[in-house]
């Protein structure tokens, strides 16, 4: 048992963390808010991408770092800190790892453009209102050729390459490959919750598309995602409490900073037990996430639901807590509070996977009761 | 970032198992008068004492193995799989016994900490009283000095086994001219010490496991004073430290087994399983419970490392006892009328899902209740203000 980042973690924590004070403030993320025109946010991702940030996790022979998925959630938990308003996870935590868990020779090789920062990936699950389904899926690829609609898909404007989840000649979901600078590919911006982070309505009218993966392999990718993810919304999490705290410390009303009262104390102190039971999910799921364990599916769906609860709460709370202020545009609370929504729901809401860990905990257990006799 | 055992915690995690297993025959467990608990867990103290796994983190000089808290956590996981159920020892050994360890004599402590270890003495916490609980340093029961004696008189309640206990850690006021937290003193004292009374109280979940005890001038020795007179605060806090690092205990069945009796129970159409409500609400305890339970070894991590965990260690218990009480009331609940039976032979599951929807009230008073909890995180983990004190330096006296 060694359930904590190890010393070369830590510092390169302390190196990603000083590198991102210095040049992501949250008006980085205020930027690409208040820009109708914006995608994200360009020169940021160029300096990401110039700290080897995008090739850490992807390995040697293909350009990158060679570094593991625990390097790669400090990161992810710094940038969540800082609300960074680049494709980070939809390439880094999604498409590289789709191309490196299931990708042809061919198709590996985008891993060195992602590494170099030439290729920006995606994922396109949803279709309309509701959890992405296996009955609801209308996308479909025929001669290898796709067309549908897909939206909203986070980062779809800023994106090179999708994967798309449509029906394949036989009628099964599964993945696509879909190089999106092509005919047959129209792209559109959408207004979301939460305008800091890029989302379009893509539709494909026959666009080229190849399978990548088997069928399984979405729910492989969204096990990791989740995973990695949580470490982003912890990260939002405890700086949204942190900047609660620092208020509560200073405003005062009635004679008394107002973080000496106890309804907004114990709010805060809640909130810092969420976010402590998040982070703790959140290791589980990044240890059985590099170690390879059976325990995947369970332990990514455990670090998603409290890292969704976590963030949702602190990001409400602490808006709440700056009273009218944290209410205006000028605030940075809503950066938080939508971004906390935004992460709630990009691969599937808390609902979806509060399903998932039930069926996980269920399997499970009848496994280690056949085991037991 | 590595959640399996070491090679060494195998081993270790090996050797607990082939230990228990060959002791089979003498493992304690729930059922039973608590006489008859009692006399099962002494013995089984012993057998462990005897092979190094009573006290394990403690040294060896004081009768325990020398080994490390994840050690103690394993084979605390291993007996506890096995149904051995962790009770009687806990105060004494959580608490008052290492409390002993900083303050008393050596003389008294090769007389106390071994038998202890053992099971052979029991202790109890002597601290709160009808007018001090979360307030605690606002003790009345009075101590007076009288040549190397003091005498004790007051009353002190929710004393957990103090019926059973050999000694007991108890905390006084010394000097009621002196401000609340500045006038007390602790002691150790013999529960068979003339003047000492013990009355049992009726707990709401059915049990009788605390008491009032009423201090009708009990002559304590001097030398029986732990720590300076009128430091009794710092004694008290060291001691309440301990018990906090010991906390967090697992309670309540666990998720298989929540699942399974879930798949058991007909609702409306189809089982309680099948319910997207319970669905739900499992998916938030489960995060919970096992969030608290993955703290644990962050925290036990950073002791291997040398740190020393903090008042962040709280979280435990302020989680699970609440988590414990909503689980067992959905639970019930979900049987409809049927659900009120709790006579053990027809409730699911023996009837102990009831009797933790009847206990979890307690756990979530005893030993630090919620909203203390919440003022310690918030005050020593995220730095906010203190609670207003305005009885703080004022004398004792001229308090309300
Ligand atoms: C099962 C059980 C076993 C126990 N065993 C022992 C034992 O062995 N030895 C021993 O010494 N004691 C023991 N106790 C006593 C326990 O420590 C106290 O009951 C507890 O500290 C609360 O004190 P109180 O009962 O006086 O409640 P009070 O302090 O009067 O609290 C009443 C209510 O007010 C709230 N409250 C109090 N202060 C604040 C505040 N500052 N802010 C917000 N809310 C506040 C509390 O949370 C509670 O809800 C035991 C209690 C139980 C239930």
């Amino acid at each position: 048992m060694n359930f904590d980042f190890s010393e070369d973690q830590e510092m390169l924590r302390k190196e990603v963390r000083k590198f991102l004070e210095a040049r992501c403030p949250l008006t980085r993320a205020r930027k690409v808010l208040d820009d109708s025109e914006a995608s994200f946010d360009v020169e940021l991702w160029e300096e990401l991408v110039g700290q080897g940030w995008t090739a850490l996790s992807i390995p040697e022979q293909f350009g990158g770092l060679g570094m593991s998925r625990t390097d790669l959630c400090v990161l992810a938990e710094e940038l969540g800190r800082v609300l960074a308003p680049v494709p980070f996870a939809s390439t880094v935590y999604i498409l590289a790892e789709a191309l490196m868990i299931a990708g042809d020779g061919v198709q590996k090789d985008k891993l060195a453009e992602i590494a170099a920062g030439d290729c920006i990936g995606c994922i396109a699950i949803s279709e309309g209102p509701g959890e992405p389904s296996f009955e609801r899926i209308g996308s479909r690829v025929e001669r290898g050729r796709l067309t549908g609609t897909k939206q909203p898909v986070t980062d779809g404007l800023a994106a090179t390459d999708a994967l798309v989840w449509a029906r394949d000649e036989s009628g099964t979901p599964r993945l696509f490959l879909v190089p999106l600078e092509q005919d047959g590919v129209t792209r559109e911006k959408l207004d979301t919750l939460d305008p800091s982070r890029d989302a379009a309505r893509i539709v494909f009218d026959g666009a080229a598309a190849e399978p990548i993966g088997a069928p399984w392999l979405l729910d492989r990718l969204l096990d990791g995602a989740a995973v990695l993810l949580a470490f982003e919304q912890v990260g939002g999490a405890d700086r949204a409490m942190e900047q609660a705290v620092a208020y509560a410390k200073e405003r005062y009303a009635f004679g008394r900073p107002v973080g000496s009262y106890q309804a907004i104390k114990h709010t805060l102190a809640d909130a810092y037990v969420n976010n402590q039971i998040a982070r703790s999910n959140a290791y589980y799921g990044i240890w059985a996430l590099d170690s390879g364990s059976d325990d995947l599916a369970q332990a990514a769906a455990a670090a998603r639901v409290a890292a969704c609860h976590a963030y949702w709460f602190a990001a409400r709370e602490a808006l709440h807590a700056h009273g009218g202020i944290g209410f205006t545009w000028e605030a940075d609370q809503h950066l938080f509070y939508r971004r906390a929504l935004q992460l709630d729901m990009v691969i599937g809401s808390p609902r979806m996977w509060r399903e998932r860990l039930f069926e996980q905990v269920e399997a499970q257990g009848e496994k280690m009761k056949a085991e037991a006799s | 970032m590595d959640f399996s055992d070491t090679p060494q915690e195998a081993e270790y995690r090996a050797r607990a198992r082939d230990f228990l297993d060959a002791h089979k025959d003498k493992l304690p467990s729930l059922s039973g008068s608590e006489a008859a608990r009692l006399k099962k867990q002494r013995i089984w103290q012993a057998i462990k004492a005897d092979n190094g796994y009573a006290c394990i983190t403690w040294d060896s000089e004081w009768g325990g193995a020398g080994g490390t808290a994840m050690e103690r956590v394993i084979f605390r996981e291993e007996e506890a799989g096995r149904g051995v159920p962790d009770a009687f020892f806990g105060i004494g050994l959580g608490l008052c016994v290492p409390t002993i360890i900083k303050y008393a004599s050596d003389k008294q402590k090769a007389e106390l900490v071994r038998p202890a270890v053992r099971g052979d003495q029991i202790w109890c916490q002597l601290f709160s009283e009808p007018a001090a609980g979360s307030d605690l340093a606002g003790v009345r029961a009075k101590a007076v000095a009288d040549g190397d004696e003091w005498v004790v008189s007051g009353q002190k309640v929710w004393t957990s086994g103090a019926h059973y206990s050999d000694w007991g850690l108890v905390i006084t006021r010394t000097d009621p001219s002196k401000p609340k937290h500045k006038g007390l003193t602790m002691f150790f004292v013999a529960m068979d010490s003339p003047g000492i009374e013990i009355r049992p109280i009726h707990q709401m979940s059915g049990g009788v496991e605390f008491n009032e005890v009423f201090f009708n001038d009990v002559r304590i020795p001097d030398a029986q004073r732990l720590g300076e007179i009128d430091a009794g605060w710092g004694v008290a806090i060291y001691a309440l430290m301990n018990e906090r690092v010991q906390g967090g205990k697992e309670r309540g069945i666990p998720a298989g087994e929540t699942i399974r009796l879930a798949r058991s129970t007909p609702v409306a159409d189809g089982t309680l399983a099948d319910d997207g409500a319970f669905r739900a609400a499992f998916a938030d305890w489960y995060v919970r419970t096992r969030g608290v339970q993955l703290t644990r070894y962050r925290t036990l991590t950073a002791m291997s490392r040398g740190q020393t965990p903090g008042p962040e260690a709280s979280i435990g218990k302020l989680v699970t006892a609440f988590e414990l009480q909503e689980m067992s009331r959905r639970l019930v609940e979900a049987q409809g009328p049927f659900g009120l039976i709790d006579d053990r032979a027809m409730a699911f599951c023996e009837g102990n899902v009831h009797h933790d929807l009847l206990h979890a009230p307690g756990i979530r008073i005893a030993g630090g209740t919620d909203e203390i909890l919440r003022n310690i995180i918030a005050e020593r983990v995220l730095g906010l203000p203190k609670e207003p004190q305005p009885d703080k330096n004022v004398p004792f006296s001229e308090t309300k």
